[in-house]
């Protein structure tokens, strides 16, 4: 955890926009530039922004191991789910036109489904490694 | 080109240079003048990728690997010629092998004739999705995205195999 008065304030400032701004890239991706994968990276940046701050077991507690590890999965899941839910409405193995009424409207809705779960997964997994790596340096200061 | 002679010579600091976080620091500078070149190509997408990828995430997770370790690389034991030798092969290899591609922005390559004028032409009117780049991604090539997040999820599950363990030995003593 760093003393430095600027940092702390400043990060606290900053950290709420960075979020926003991984939600704007994330349901923007439609028509502009980024999608699920940058998302995920900039909310994983900005959890790790804030670790780095106020140290890792202040991260620990607004984004516990447990959520951390069932993101890595839930994303893989909420993509094949899509696929699934194609099957059961009558198309292919990740149809989404099926999903709604209307065809377009159906591909919006999946696209949305699948752009949400590469994010999960992205940012579970990024921050997974930045956790085993700095918690791998914590038991070696208290061993 | 202004920026390929600034990467090139980032890449030459990197070589030069002996303490592990000046490395670290150039390689983040190398991944930004990536991006201002993906930007320059029209590829904002992946520059931003490159952008938050390259230059972000990687830079820290180094640097956190970087806290365990010296920060001096180690002088190496041989000379490095035969290195040396296979790196100049393999990068003449394939200056070689870009003389047989078409030239830069041709309408005509092979690449752009195939399924791309579909692509261009229909995905607004069958996905509703304006920017062509997510609606390939997510789309189109479905399956391709659902195989590179399993991959993602595959590394993920590496790093937790790999390192979860020693902590439970530590815990046990």
């Amino acid at each position: 955890m760093t003393r430095d008065l600027v940092l702390r304030v400043f990060g606290k400032l900053l950290i709420p926009f960075v979020l926003l701004f991984a939600l704007y890239v994330q349901f923007h991706g439609d028509f502009g530039p980024g999608g699920g994968f940058q998302a995920g990276v900039i909310t994983a940046a900005a959890v790790i922004f804030y670790a780095i701050i106020f140290g890792l077991p202040a991260a620990r507690r607004f984004a516990p191991d447990w959520l951390i590890e069932s993101m890595v999965g839930a994303g893989v899941l909420i993509y094949g789910g899509v696929g699934v839910f194609g099957i059961v409405f009558g198309g292919n193995y990740l149809d989404y036109f099926v999903l709604a009424h209307d065809t377009v409207h159906g591909q919006e809705r999946g696209i949305f489904w699948v752009e949400a779960g590469v994010a999960v997964t992205v940012s579970g997994v990024m921050l997974q490694i930045f956790y085993m790596f700095a918690g791998r340096q914590r038991d070696r200061e208290e061993a | 080109m202004t920026l390929l002679t600034m990467m090139a010579l980032v890449t030459m600091a990197i070589v030069a240079q002996r303490n592990l976080f000046a490395v670290v620091v150039f390689g983040s500078i190398y991944s930004f003048l990536m991006a201002t070149v993906l930007v320059a190509l029209d590829a904002v997408d992946v520059a931003m990728t490159e952008a938050s990828v390259g230059a972000g995430m990687s830079t820290v997770l180094l640097l956190a690997a970087l806290h365990l370790t010296r920060g001096d690389e180690v002088k190496p034991l041989h000379r490095p010629l035969l290195p040396l030798l296979v790196a100049v092969v393999i990068g003449a290899a394939l200056v070689y092998g870009t003389v047989g591609l078409p030239p830069f922005s041709d309408p005509q390559a092979a690449i752009h004739t195939h399924v791309v004028p579909r692509y261009l032409n229909d995905s607004l009117r069958e996905t509703g999705v304006p920017n062509v780049v997510t609606s390939v991604l997510a789309s189109y090539r479905g399956y391709d995205t659902l195989g590179e997040t399993t991959v993602v999820f595959t590394a993920g599950a590496g790093v937790i195999a790999l390192l979860r363990r020693r902590r439970r030995e530590g815990q046990k003593r």
